[in-house]
Order: C-alpha cells, then structure tokens, then sequence
C-alpha cells in the first residue's frame, strides 16, 4: 500500500538534526541516588539494548556527574598547568583549539558500571539500566604529553592531580607514566565539540581508565611527587576485600563483555534464527576474542568481532543463533589481547567484600524462557 | 629561488626518487601564557596527606558543632549517621565483616582529604563558601565525633596531618604492586 509520505512535500531542513520521532523513546537510564535533591549527581546510563555498532550518539553517552553539569563559557574558562614544573602555564580554549590534534576511538566506563548487577536478587532492568555506565566515541584533541613537554618536567614529577571545574571540583590523581603515554586533552566527541555533560569545553581521557579519572570541565592539572589521597580516590573507587582491606589505585578497567540484543526485558517473537549481538571492551588494550554460550556456560563458540583492531575500544560482536523454542541461557566472554579472560559472576565475587562495588566485570547472564522473554539471571 | 620554487623543486625531486613521506612527529605551538605564582595560588586547592597547602587558622570540634548542624546535618544526619548522603561516622572495625560500613571514621586514611574535600565540594549547593577555619570546624567536629580527636583538639595546618586515622593502612597499593 502506498504509504502518505510517499503523497506528501517532507520537511524543510532542520538545523542540527534529530532521531525519527519513532525513535524518541530511547533515552539513558538515570540513576540518581539523592532523587530531585540532587537531580544532576550521579549518572544517566546508555541504553545498550537499542544501539548497535560500536560508537555511542554523543547524546546517549553515558553520564557520571557528581555536582551536575556546568554551564562553562569557554572563553571564560583556562586549563592551569602547574605544579613540578618548570614553566606554570594556563590555556585559554582558543589556545588549545588551535594545537595539532589527534583522533581515537575509546570507551570511558564508570569504575561503578554494573553496580546494579550486584543487587540480592538480579534485577529486571533493560541491559543499559543495569550495565551502560559504558560508552565508545571518537575523541579528538591534544596528547597531554605535548603540554607537559611545552611545561617542562621537573625530574621529582611522579603524579598529575587532575581537577574539574564544576561545582564538585572533582580531582584525581594520575600517575605520569598514564598522561605520557595516551592520555589525551579531548576537546572533541564524534567530530563536534563535547557535550556539556561531557566535560565542555575540555576533559581528560585516560584510555581504559576508571571513568571517573577521566575528569570533565577539566581547570588545573598539578604536577606533584605523590598522589593526592583525593576523596575520590579513597572513600571511593577503592576496591574493599573480603578481608577489610581495600585495593587502592586500581585504574584499568577490565576485559567485559555483554550482550545486549537480546537482552533482559525483551521478548523473542519466534522461534527460528537469530543474532546474538553485544560489546566487549578491555582497558589492557585490544580484545582479541569473544567467545559465546547459549546454554549457560557449558559449551562455547567464537563469536565474529568488528573493531577488534581499535585498543580501549568497543568491540561489536555477532553470532547467528537458531533457537529451537527451548529455554536458553545466553553468556558471553570476552578475552584480551593480554590474554586477560572475562571472570564468571562467582569467581569474581570471590575477590571482593560483599560491599565492593566497583570494578564488576563477571560475565553477564539473559535467560530466554519458553515462551520467549528474556530475563537478568545470576549464573 | 625564491622558497616556494625551492620546495616545489624538492618536492618533485622527492617524488621522482620515489620516497614515501613519514609522518611528522608533532610539533606544538607553544601557545600556553605564563601562570603567575598569585594567580597559582588562588587556583590551587589541593591538599595533600603532607598538608602542604593548608592555610592558616585553625578550629576545634566545639566551634564546628553548630556549623554542622546548620549546614551539613540535613544531607549526612545530626550525629553524622547519613542519609541521605554519605554516612561520616561509625562502621570502625566493621570493614572485615559481612556488613562493612565505611565512614571517614571507618575508612579515610587521611585526615587532609577532610580538609580538601569540604573546601572544595561542599556543601553540595555552595561549594567554596566556607572560611579556612570553618572548615577547620567541621573537619574537627566530624573526627571528634568518630572518636578520633578530642572536642577541644584544634585542627590546624600543623595538627591536622598528623591525625591517625583508624583505617589508615587499610589500602593496598595496586598501582605500585603492579608496576
């Protein structure tokens, strides 16, 4: 049947273009553990299930704030760099948006990702709600190596305190042998400049470092012998174990993976053939391999990769799948070029308090039922 | 020759020899402006577990009992219990249990980040809003109520880096055991 639109003059053109309006439902998960008294502090989740390919809309980024999102006028703002060095210097944004950049394709994920996944009883959530405090773009900007050369370091430099202009004034510290290698002055998000929730007009990126170091609305980087001690990097985004210590400075995410179609809330129509699609990423470097299970762990095979090539990056993985119409428990896992392979849920539990919450890489678990719903299950 | 006509004429002869071009090691502009040692010092607000940094003044806990109370009890709790922000006391000897609770008294190696953190963040509506000695006041009245200073205990630039706290080698550091 033809269709009105074919009938009909479309749309004049728009200025900065949007989803179809029959896509305007997928929006990020929020988490926001004060509620309205603090709408902006703690995080908006990518939704994972309604995505494919390897890189996230700027717009479905994932979000971690902890005072909410500045409103920051770039010709206001200066990067301050200081510290053990031998030149103290400050940037205007003119300044570094006129520097020889470079571009790569990274995922940030909250050290806190997967949190949800680690309540008594697995929850009903779609897999972004529970697991997409993770996203890959492509970022442009400046090596961080290139304004420290411009700075000078003393020999006494060890660490780097990074420190956000917003209202938290959230700081890190960062060891240099981290912003000498392939820590980056991002200015740039999927070919336009960052998002204001992502950090505008400049941030830091730390490759596959605990998201929360790589600090947004980025004002000062000190130059120091030792590292901060920072509440962020003490009261939180340390790792307790079951002993009552805790491991500190634990900044490389680990190699994950998940599956996110299909995945937990969705409902297979029929039987017949499938795609099992999802991500791996590891913060070693590249992911060498994922393997998948349609029956919860006993059998596995290779799952084909896309992006395998990109470090510190999303990968897409795919595997044809004939579901019979019998129950199913899909799981994935990925494995690093480190050789690093994904933990299963208990072996990981196995290392931490019960408290911990952080750093939650164990293999994810859907289980389709009979009559198709898939469901979160702890395997 | 003018400069122009030089490297056309390398450039062909480049191409000729059939040489293939490296990629440049980047060159940086330079284009960073002196910081005064003033306006450093304005900006920097960091503090370490050395205290190096911290202003003059000081507080004890008695000062920053009514402080508390007026700016910080409605989010953390009268008695520092929590809710619905952080806890900041209790949970000591708790973090081996099944049950840890991790409170600055509990868990926070250092006294400094008090210091640090209050001045910098909070309260959560009006970061930066606080004198030097009140938040002296406040990070002494949160360590007396976990028992870790007396009420009269002035905190200081010279006292404050020498509190103890109970957890304080309760960290292992990864980084360095990686390396």
């Amino acid at each position: 049947m033809l269709q009105s639109w074919e009938r009909e003059y479309g749309a004049p053109f728009d200025g900065y273009g949007q989803p179809s309006r029959f896509e305007q439902p997928i929006m990020r998960h929020f988490l926001r553990p004060y509620g309205d008294l603090a709408p902006g502090t703690g995080a908006a989740l990518t939704p994972l299930e309604a995505l494919e390919g390897i890189i996230t809309p700027s717009g479905l980024h994932s979000i971690r704030s902890h005072s909410g999102t500045p409103d920051i006028d770039p010709q206001k703002h200066q990067l301050l760099l200081h510290g053990l060095v031998a030149r103290p210097l400050k940037y205007s944004m003119p300044a570094l948006w006129s520097y020889p950049m470079v571009t790569r394709v990274h995922f940030i994920e909250c050290a806190g990702n997967s949190v949800r996944n680690l309540a008594p009883q697995p929850l009903q959530l779609p897999a972004g709600a529970i697991h997409g405090n993770v996203s890959c773009s492509e970022w442009t900007g400046i090596p961080l190596r290139v304004l420290l050369e411009e700075a000078g370091l003393v020999a006494e430099a060890k660490w780097l305190i990074a420190e956000g202009a917003d209202s938290a004034h959230m700081s890190r510290s960062i060891p240099l042998a981290k912003a000498l290698d392939d820590a980056l002055i991002a200015l740039y998000q999927n070919g336009e400049r960052l998002r204001p929730e992502q950090g505008y007009p400049v941030r830091l990126l730390l490759p596959g470092w605990e998201g929360n170091m790589n600090v947004k609305w980025l004002r000062r980087i000190k130059v120091v012998a030792e590292a901060a001690h920072t509440k962020d990097e003490t009261s939180k985004y340390t790792d307790l174990q079951p002993d009552g210590r805790a491991l500190q400075f634990t900044f490389e995410m680990g190699v994950k993976s998940v599956i996110t179609r299909p995945s937990g809330t969705m409902k297979l129509p029929r039987t017949g053939l499938y795609e099992i699609s999802g991500l791996a990423w590891s913060g070693a470097g590249q992911i060498r391999r994922v393997e998948v299970s349609v029956d919860g762990g006993s059998t596995w095979a290779d799952a084909t990769l896309t992006g395998e090539e990109r470090p510190k990056s999303f990968v897409r993985f795919r595997r044809a799948w004939e579901w019979n119409g019998q129950p199913a428990v899909l799981q994935s896992r990925a494995i690093d070029a480190k050789d690093q392979v994904q933990p299963t849920r208990k072996a990981w539990l196995a290392q931490y308090s019960r408290a911990n919450a952080y750093h939650n890489n164990s293999i994810v678990s859907w289980a389709v039922a009979a009559d198709g719903s898939v469901t979160n299950v702890y395997v | 020759m003018s400069t122009y006509k030089r490297l056309a004429a390398a450039a062909v002869a480049g191409l000729l020899a059939g040489c293939v071009t490296q990629p440049q090691p980047q060159k940086a502009p330079s284009l960073g402006t002196a910081a005064p040692a003033e306006e450093v010092a304005q900006l920097d607000i960091s503090i370490p577990p050395t205290g190096q940094g911290l202003p003059p003044g000081g507080a004890t806990a008695r000062q920053g009992a009514t402080l508390y109370a007026a700016k910080c009890a409605s989010c953390h709790g009268a008695q520092g219990g929590g809710k619905p922000a952080d806890a900041l006391v209790g949970g000591i000897g708790s973090l081996a249990t099944e049950r840890p609770v991790r409170t600055v008294g509990s868990y926070w190696p250092y006294a400094t980040t008090l210091f640090d953190y209050i001045r910098r963040a909070m309260p959560l509506a009006k970061p930066l809003s606080l004198s030097n000695d009140e938040v002296y006041a406040l990070s002494a009245y949160i360590l007396y109520l976990n028992g870790i200073v007396a009420e009269d205990e002035a905190m200081t630039a010279t006292t404050l880096p020498l509190v103890r706290m109970p957890n304080r080698s309760g960290f292992i550091d990864a980084w360095e055991q990686k390396r």
